[in-house]
């Protein structure tokens, strides 16, 4: 089952620790809608026969979008690709986007699940972050949409923001379980060298969180959420039964993707591809009826990395047998020791030859993961 | 002879002895600019780099001396290039013996430092004639005056005898070389005695063997001579001997007063020692005197830090040695770090530069333990044991007392440095001998300090009280008692051999302290807490913790972060072979040589 991401690289505004490729001035949207449908017809065999069971909006701020550009979008998947029956087609949205009258049409155009970038309920926190929402419009947000019959809502939460302290997080997160969405995505504020948090770091205006802290908070997070009924299936995604993202899911289980519009990543299991992150380079190749692309064939050991790297963060872990099967690489004779001292230490487990890390592992997922990498 | 003058040039670092050169060589043409380099003496990269000379070179250049009144006159005049760094007085002096005369040049800015001095002392004592040169006399900050007056002072010579230049503005060039044929005195010696060339120097070439330099005292050498070195007692065939341009230029015959090189198929440096003598086989001529073997005085481990790679280091050490003759070594096995070497240094600089060598020209990544000096271990029956590693250290029932080795420290500094200064050399168990102000405002300090307290961070300390001003010589002056102890250094429970260190009793507490909470800084977290101790004995004296790793993880790896993220986990991968794992703790390279920055 492969899944499409369409980039949309437009946002109202740039926020401080945000380094995704967008441009605030909207003026190319039509332009990028009309340049973006002509990627996917000229894209229309890369994922083979596998059909497309997912359709991802991301950005950017996909809710910039209007209903005729995002209708204009979708019907050009529709019309080069075999979509499956029930496809999860999610839409990214900015809370201060989300009217009544607006999730009509996304509804209309076939948008099943919302993921919300709320961020916090907190308003000196949202301003610090540069979001062009408030606080009240990220709690109403939540509730219009389910009130327009939107069913698979996610939302997204910053934790470890300086000046943070562990009451504000279990407000912040208390907020969200009476919202009752049915899926959470929450991150642990990371700086970026690109993005204005980073600039402020390198001139010492800015100082990241403390590690324990940033571990409490997390284990803050992974309490709560659990206490209501969430499951934890990757590090940063939690769900009510059943409300998995089907397409991130799908990144961390190596099935393919193809990814539409500037700095759209795409993968096909051999080699993984990235769009130009420039708006006018991305339009004029297109222009010239050419993509502007980087490619990068993964060797064995990539493969064996990539697939170490995002097993270990997901509930379903690494799965040994797979990558004897798949990839030739034993990975428990490679690290016997390693393994049974993780295992010994109440870092992971072993399940049907799966390996898993419990809470406290996942905490050191980078770390477990690069000392179990293969090297050459 | 009457037309050769051989001379070196004495100079504090960075008081412009190479720029000097390099100008000297253009004005006689001996290079054109196309072939000049900034600082061409100096023609291994590290010694660019550092600004200074680490190992002696000889250039001759071809000069034409002009009268006025009378003919030109064709001068030979061979400069001696010595090394401008204490841990390689030895082979100064050896430079100096070569010659008959010195430019001493003096930073106009700076004044006269203690380095200068010491070499200034050695040249007065080969009774070689002085050329005061007042360098970098373009300089806003230059003190004509009093700089002046601290050269007369020194060397007593008349104020009209200072040649006033700038080597980076040409100032100064003409006179400087009229002075060297008028002032220097032409060599002497016997072109018919029996043959007494003195090595001065020798470089290793890895197609033609080691490159010997001497200079002729008495007699000739000759193309295909039987020549004999008469300290090591070797003999060789002389394949090939000459002249030092800008490039070798080989000739038939070197005779007496004069300064070439040597090629004879020598593979080992070893086998060339400076302050040698060169005879001729059938007709051997007595050693020059002067001759040492050079000891070295600073002592550390080196290891591979990726245990597979210990033949590779060998390997590396071995072609090291064959153009560091001061180099010595010899296998050690550490129970924290396996097989490594056990080295001897001239001196710290010169401990650095191997390690830095080892790292730039063979790509090996080392493990440098504690340094340590060479204790004496008077043993219980009587026997003395020579202790420069501390697991050497035999166990205090065995022991009767420990002596190290002390050195008679020269300081020169602006005297508002004085008292910081002393304060310095007392923490460092020193003991005030003489005080001597050269000028108002200049002071010559001499102390009696143990070596080991000068081999960590004396002389970086030196420079920051004395904000850069202060210069330092010494010369080792024996062995004294001292309470001496070994100091271990715990990582949860287990001793890691390669982080002891012999230090003073007095001082082993607060060393302790400070090693371990700058290893608790050094010693990045892990998946476990780890304890680190210092125990004198059974006896532990410091204890830190380095808390266990709790977080590391990105929190986003979706589509387009994947490639990313696993480059940047495969370079911390590759950033960890950098760590040496003793028992399950992963240490940093740059740990092991935390004692030297324990400030």
């Amino acid at each position: 089952m492969a899944g499409i991401y369409l980039h949309i690289p437009f946002c109202k505004q740039a926020c401080h620790y945000c380094d995704f490729h967008f441009s605030t001035n909207q003026q190319q949207k039509t332009t990028m809608v009309r340049a973006m449908v002509q990627e996917i017809s000229i894209q229309k065999n890369y994922l083979g026969d596998d059909p497309v069971s997912t359709i991802y909006l991301g950005g950017g701020t996909p809710s910039l979008l209007t209903g005729d550009e995002l209708q204009t979008l979708l019907s050009a998947v529709h019309e080069n690709f075999e979509v499956t029956a029930l496809p999860e087609i999610t839409l990214e949205a900015n809370p201060d986007d989300l009217t009544a009258a607006k999730l009509k049409l996304f509804k209309a155009c076939g948008i099943n699940r919302l993921s919300i970038g709320i961020q916090s309920f907190h308003n000196p926190h949202l301003h610090f972050l540069n979001r062009a929402h408030n606080a009240d419009e990220a709690r109403q947000c939540v509730k219009i949409a389910q009130e327009e019959g939107f069913d698979n809502i996610s939302i997204d939460l910053i934790y470890a923001i300086p000046a943070e302290d562990h009451r504000l997080w279990q407000q912040d997160l208390q907020t969200a379980m009476q919202l009752h969405p049915q899926h959470i995505s929450s991150y642990c504020l990371t700086i970026e060298e690109k993005t204005v948090f980073g600039q402020w770091l390198k001139k010492g205006r800015f100082r990241e969180a403390e590690e324990d802290f940033a571990a409490e908070q997390f284990e803050i997070l992974l309490h709560t959420l659990q206490a209501h009924g969430y499951e934890q299936y990757e590090i940063s995604n939690f769900s009510l039964p059943g409300y998995h993202s089907r397409h991130n899911s799908n990144y961390w289980k190596k099935e393919k993707y193809l990814g539409i519009g500037p700095s759209a990543h795409s993968y096909d299991q051999v080699s993984r591809q990235y769009n130009v992150a420039h708006n006018v380079r991305y339009l004029k190749a297109l222009a010239e009826n050419r993509l502007a692309y980087e490619k990068e064939w993964l060797q064995p050991q990539d493969q064996i990395n990539e697939y170490i790297l995002t097993g270990l963060r997901t509930k379903w872990g690494c799965d040994l047998m797979k990558i004897k099967t798949e990839l030739q690489y034993d990975l428990y004779a490679h690290n016997a020791p390693y393994i049974e001292d993780l295992i010994a230490r109440g870092l992971a487990t072993l399940q049907d030859q799966h390996l898993i890390l419990t809470p406290q592992g996942k905490l050191l997922a980078d770390r477990i993961a690069s000392d179990l990498f293969a090297v050459s | 002879m009457n037309q050769i003058r051989n001379f070196c040039i004495i100079a504090h670092i960075d008081h412009g002895k190479s720029t000097l050169a390099d100008r000297l060589l253009e004005f006689t043409h001996t290079i054109d600019e196309r072939e000049m380099q900034d600082q061409l003496l100096d023609n291994m990269d590290l010694e660019r780099e550092r600004g200074i000379t680490i190992k002696s070179h000889a250039i001759q250049m071809n000069y034409t001396h002009q009268v006025e009144g009378k003919p030109d006159e064709e001068y030979i005049l061979n400069l001696i290039d010595t090394p401008g760094h204490v841990d390689f007085s030895y082979e100064v002096s050896r430079a100096i013996a070569a010659c008959e005369g010195a430019l001493l040049v003096v930073d106009a800015a700076q004044g006269v430092e203690a380095q200068t001095i010491s070499n200034l002392y050695l040249a007065l004592e080969h009774e070689l004639e002085i050329i005061p040169v007042l360098n970098k006399i373009d300089l806003p900050g230059a003190m004509v005056e009093e700089v002046s007056d601290q050269i007369i002072d020194l060397i007593g010579c008349k104020r009209e005898d200072i040649i006033l230049a700038s080597a980076k503005e040409g100032i100064g060039i003409a006179e400087i070389l009229k002075a060297i044929v008028d002032r220097i005195s032409a060599p002497e010696g016997d072109p018919e005695a029996p043959l007494q060339a003195m090595i001065f120097d020798s470089v290793y070439n890895s197609f033609r063997g080691v490159e010997v330099y001497f200079r002729v005292f008495n007699g000739k050498i000759n193309k295909g001579d039987k020549v004999k070195f008469v300290n090591t007692g070797k003999t060789y065939e002389a394949d090939e001997i000459g002249v030092l341009k800008l490039k070798q230029d080989p000739r038939g015959a070197i005779g007496a007063g004069n300064v070439g090189y040597l090629i004879s198929g020598i593979k080992v440096a070893r086998e060339v020692k400076v302050g040698d003598t060169i005879t001729k086989v059938d007709r051997p001529g007595k050693a020059i005197s002067g001759f040492e073997n050079v000891k070295p005085m600073v002592f550390a481990g080196i290891y591979p830090v990726d245990t597979t790679e210990f033949e590779e280091l060998r390997n590396s050490m071995e072609k090291l040695q064959l153009n560091d003759a001061s180099l010595v070594w010899e296998p050690e096995t550490s129970a924290a770090l396996g097989f490594g070497f056990r080295c001897g240094f001239l001196g710290m600089l010169h401990m650095e530069i191997v390690q830095e060598r080892l790292e730039r020209e063979f790509d090996m990544t080392v493990i440098t333990t504690v340094p340590s000096v060479r204790f004496h271990a008077i043993l219980t029956n009587g026997e003395v044991k020579q202790v420069s590693a501390p697991s050497d250290m035999p166990e205090p029932t065995y022991l009767s007392h420990v002596e190290e080795p002390y050195i008679l420290a020269q300081i020169i500094t602006k005297s508002d440095y004085i008292g910081g200064i002393i304060e310095l050399c007392m923490d460092k168990r020193g003991m005030i001998k003489n005080q001597v102000f050269l000028t108002h405002d200049r002071v010559e300090l001499t102390f009696e300090l143990p070596l080991a307290e000068i081999v960590f961070d004396f002389f970086d300390k030196l420079k920051t009280i004395s904000r850069g001003y202060a210069s330092l010589d010494y010369h080792p002056i024996g062995y004294r008692q001292s309470n001496m102890v070994k100091l271990d250094i715990m990582l949860n429970g287990e001793k890691v051999d390669a982080l002891s260190a012999i230090v003073h009793r007095d001082k082993a507490y607060e060393w302790g302290k400070r090693l371990c909470e700058k290893l608790k800084e050094l010693i990045p977290r892990q998946m476990f807490e780890i304890a680190v101790q210092a125990a004198i004995g059974a006896k532990v004296i410091a204890r830190e913790t380095v808390k266990a790793m709790r977080k590391n993880v990105l929190a986003k790896c979706y589509g387009g972060d994947i490639t990313r993220k696993r480059k940047l986990l495969e370079k911390q991968k590759k950033g960890k072979k950098r760590m040496r794992q003793v028992g399950n703790v992963e240490i940093p390279q740059e740990a092991f040589m935390a004692v030297l920055k324990l400030d």
